[in-house]
């Protein structure tokens, strides 16, 4: 358009055609910033009306009882005690498997095999791995855990929120590995480490940041999915910390509430997705501002 | 580093915590479990029992029992007899409820709307689309019918009351049977699915002219419009207790092979036409004699002393006749490995 | 990093030394090895208890568009073709709004403002995904229904050939309130990528676009996003990565209905959302139950194609 515009002008007019082209030029790019504007406005809105929506229906169910009592039948008053421990539960225990082979496998990628075939085929498997659909992975565990043992159990949740965490951390490690300078290394080497060492010694504390803002990250992730445990830890009604029985889990418990008839549990429903939601984002906020300054 | 090792000791705490004694798990139905939790929590109270039941639907309870990953599953729709003999199941009812039309007609109440059966299987086969069709203006003489467009609703996620509405359009209307038929979730020609019957129920609030089905005790929890059905007696009648205790009482309990009677569309004159028991099912050849010992007694507690529960939450106790019958089902078909009843 | 001088290296054997690199890689090899065993398993069984519904269907199940429990006749027609059509109007809407985020955290917000308004919206996609699905439906379901599609009914129902996209009851519920849910939560992946990748470009490129007088967008336009655009379009297909397996928010809102319809307020369904709304109602050793793993397989490859594109398209940058 400019270049046509430019054509039709004749040199006596090319200061005047230049104002204006340039007040063109000015006006199309105040409304792009504006237009880019609303769309940040139009997300931190989004943010805010999911916020909003959780406090205005949950808070008013949001009693002591929710954190001193378990769950109980409609009419009961009951709370949601069992269900928060057990998502703490099973997210810390999911997390502590998880961790530690996200952990290896992101070293291996970016310590070992950095262009090696296997290498570029774990990453890759690992991205899958990153979006496959959680429904799917509960499935999977019903199928190695749960059939096999005859039984429902809390340890079949923490492993199938295990699969979920380990991509993540890959994900992390490996980039955050990647980000220490060659040189760091060398100078571990040149005074006689092993490479092993130099890897758990000098990489793992200089990434420390990064690699904990993944495991956090992954934390929150998983402390919200309802899919994976619908079929593995499948919830329970009752008090029990048993890895062997079926465990109670706030998702699940939300999942199956809010659509219930009774109005108590509709209430515990929104009061435990509030609860759920803030707790995911202050885990996000922590991670975010609280650690990411350093790396 | 921290976190990890928390996590180990929580894990550890957890593996020696001790189970507690008397755990009984069942999964299934969704339809029922607001009242077995309520039974469970009596049941604790009373014998020592501790249920736990979780709604993960009929499917999914069927499947888990015959794996036998729970002490009992439950189901809405009945298992068929070669299906129960193959896996060696007792299936015993339990209690029973009602589905419920729901409409959304401007400046029409509850309970004033006729749908004689036929035409709701119109609705739903989209043969009838409009508020004011002359069919529904004659069953509905002095109502005020819209010229709206009728907007069917279902549910969208398989369930037990798909089942039994269908079971339903199925048993009154040949067209429906023919095209759609009955099952926990169908080939649907007309509407729009939603999830769970909060989903039903909001959607027909959000479409005027909207028109769902939902459990009784979910319509009567959050007040929705209700309608009339005419039933095979040639009645209209509304969705009450009296109503489905009607269609109870007149189903052939005792010619119903493993107790899988049929409640839909009965003949009795003030029947609510959409009736059905929901169902539980035990192994018949226990591994672990106590957990099936103390299934039976739970569900024994709740026949005895479950009644007023149920009522209160809106389903129907099972007739003491049939009761009975289910307690020498359980004497002369549970046994365990040595040959003795696992329940006395 | 003084802590390279102090750090306690004994002069171990050689052998001793040598022995723990070895397990050391040995160990960061396995680890590898398992996340293949692990997702070569998952999609091994998905396919072995699909395999009945492939054997019963053959090929034309891939495009078959009933889904009939009744007749047991299964198709993945209507679930692969809600799939792709939610993803793909998810990132029409997704990518406009994303990219103008990343525009003004880039270039225009004020320093200080950039990492709260950043964080916030990445918050966004920490949100859990059933949460999504009950704001969906309690919030976006009732403004799609008593605002939107009337109003995109009056104004576009009448066009002639894309007037049909714009016709139909006004549910709230259906396919665009799927996709624009999902366009919610693809949001911040896709403009947390954007921001990341147009950080990458050398400030020496655009201070002498600035030299000679560009504006901002001409910037943008002209020097950044060329030179970022593959990385943009790798960010852009992880976006629909995740979109397309998004499971517990999209039935909540789609409608739920194995029909194909021309109107965009029309219901559908997706891989994922009939696979959560059918599982629990599906008998074992059943067509129906073995349809849904099958449909588990297709989505899996989907998503593979789909990460393999991104990949390529990634690379060049990152290498």
């Amino acid at each position: 358009m400019s270049a046509a515009a430019l054509s039709l002008t004749g040199p006596a007019r090319d200061a005047r055609v230049a104002g204006l082209l340039s007040r063109r030029r000015k006006l199309v790019d105040g409304l792009v910033k504006l237009l880019c504007i609303a769309a940040t406005a139009m997300g931190l809105a989004l943010l805010a009306s999911i916020l909003f929506t959780l406090l205005f229906r949950g808070v008013s169910a949001l009693g002591l009882h929710v954190f001193t009592d378990i769950t109980r039948p409609p009419g009961s008053n009951g709370g949601l005690l069992n269900a928060i421990v057990g998502s703490l539960v099973q997210t810390m225990v999911g997390a502590a498997i998880g961790t530690p082979i996200g952990l290896m496998v992101g070293t291996y990628l970016s310590e070992y095999a950095r262009t090696s075939a296997l290498g570029n085929a774990v990453r890759f498997v690992s991205d899958v791995l990153l979006s496959a659909p959680s429904i799917l992975i509960g499935l999977f565990v019903y199928t190695i855990l749960v059939e096999p043992f005859g039984g429902f159990s809390g340890i079949a949740g923490c492993v199938a929120l295990a699969v979920i965490v380990v991509p993540i951390v890959v994900r992390t490690t490996e980039d955050m590995l990647r980000l220490i300078p060659t040189e760091l290394r060398e100078a571990a080497v040149a005074v006689g480490a092993p490479k092993w060492r130099v890897i758990v010694l000098i990489c793992y504390r200089a990434a420390l940041d990064g690699i904990a803002t993944g495991v956090l990250l992954a934390v929150a992730r998983v402390a919200g999915e309802t899919a994976p445990l619908l079929f593995t830890s499948l919830g329970n009604l009752n008090w029990s910390l048993s890895m062997t029985q079926p465990m109670s889990s706030l998702p699940v418990t939300i999942y199956q509430y809010a659509g219930s008839a009774f109005d108590d549990w509709v209430d515990l429903a929104w009061a435990g997705a509030l609860l759920i939601t803030f707790g995911v984002l202050a885990l996000n906020i922590v991670a975010r501002v609280v650690l990411r300054p350093r790396a | 580093m921290k976190l990890i090792s928390t996590a180990l000791a929580l894990t550890l705490a957890a593996f020696t915590a001790t189970a507690q004694a008397q755990q009984i798990t069942g999964a299934g139905a969704t339809f029922p479990a607001p009242v077995y939790a309520k039974w469970g929590e009596a049941a604790k109270a009373a014998i020592g029992i501790e249920l736990n039941y979780q709604a993960i639907g009929s499917g999914g309870g069927q499947n888990q029992i015959i794996n036998r990953t729970v002490d009992f599953g439950a189901s809405d729709a009945p298992v068929d007899a070669a299906k129960l003999e193959q896996n060696h199941l007792l299936q015993f009812p339990t209690v029973m409820g009602g589905v419920v039309p729901i409409v959304n007609l401007p400046g029409i109440d509850a309970n004033k709307l006729k749908l004689p059966s036929e035409l709701l299987a119109e609705i739903y086969l989209g043969k009838i689309v409009k508020w004011n069709d002359p069919k529904l203006v004659e069953a509905n003489h002095g109502l005020p019918l819209p010229n709206l467009p009728i907007a069917p609703v279902y549910r969208a996620d398989g369930s037990g009351t798909t089942f039994v509405f269908t079971s339903y359009l199925s048993a009154v209307s040949p067209d429906w049977k023919a095209q759609v038929g009955a099952a926990t979730s169908v080939k649907w020609v007309a509407g729009n699915g939603a999830k769970g019957n909060d989903g039903v129920a909001a959607t027909v609030k959000q479409v005027k002219g909207g028109i769902g089905y939902v459990e009784f005790a979910y319509a009567t929890q959050n007040k929705l419009t209700t309608t009339q059905l005419r039933n095979k007696a040639g009645h209209f009648v509304a969705p009450t207790p009296a109503a489905f205790i009607a269609a109870a009482n007149a189903g052939d309990w005792k010619g119903a092979a493993n107790y899988a009677v049929n409640l839909i569309d009965t003949a009795a004159a003030d029947a609510w036409p959409i009736v059905s028991p929901t169902f539980i099912l035990l192994p018949t050849n226990p591994q672990d004699v106590t957990h099936s010992a103390n299934v039976i007694r739970f569900f024994d507690f709740a026949y005895k002393n479950g009644g007023d529960i149920a009522k209160s939450l809106d389903y129907i106790a099972l007739p003491a006749a049939v009761q009975d019958a289910v307690r020498s089902s359980w004497r002369s078909e549970i046994k365990g490995p040595d040959g003795a009843p696992v329940w006395k | 990093m003084s802590d390279v001088a102090v750090l306690p290296f004994r002069p171990a054997s050689r052998r001793a030394a040598a022995f723990g690199d070895r397990l050391f890689a040995f160990l960061a090899m396995s680890a590898g090895v398992l996340v293949l065993v692990l997702l070569g398993a998952i999609i091994v069984s998905l396919f072995i208890g699909g395999w009945p519904s492939f054997r019963a269907f053959g090929l034309p199940f891939l495009v078959n568009t009933d889904w009939d429990p009744v007749q047991n006749v299964f198709g993945a027609g209507v679930p692969v073709f809600g799939t792709l059509v939610t993803a793909v109007l998810a990132l029409l809407i997704a990518v406009p709004l994303a990219f103008g985020i990343a525009f003004y955290l880039t270039e225009i917000a004020p320093g200080w403002f950039r990492r709260p308004v950043g964080t916030a919206i990445e918050l966004l996609a920490a949100v859990p995904s059933i949460i999504y699905g009950m704001w969906g439906f309690f919030v976006i379901v009732p403004i799609m229904g008593d605002y939107v599609e009337p109003f995109l009914t009056d104004q576009l129902g009448d066009l002639p050939v894309i007037g049909g996209l714009f016709q139909g009851a006004p549910f709230g519920t259906g396919l665009l309130t799927a996709a624009l849910i999902l366009a919610v939560m693809i949001i911040p992946f896709i403009a947390a990528t954007m921001r990341d990748v147009f950080n990458t470009v050398p400030a020496v490129f655009k201070e002498s676009a600035y030299g000679v007088g560009c504006t901002t967008w001409e910037v943008m336009r002209s020097i950044v996003v060329p030179y970022t655009r593959a990385s943009v379009v790798g960010g852009i297909m992880l976006g629909l990565g995740r979109a397309l397996g998004e499971t517990m928010a999209v039935t909540f809102v789609i409608g739920n209905t194995n029909r194909i319809t021309t109107s965009l307020f029309g219901p559908g369904n997706t891989i994922a959302s009939i696979v959560a709304l059918e599982f629990p109602e599906s008998q074992a050793g059943s067509l129906k139950l073995s349809s849904l793993l099958a449909l588990g397989f297709i989505l899996f490859v989907i998503s593979f194609i789909v990460l393999a594109i991104s990949r390529l398209l990634l690379r060049p940058r990152s290498a």
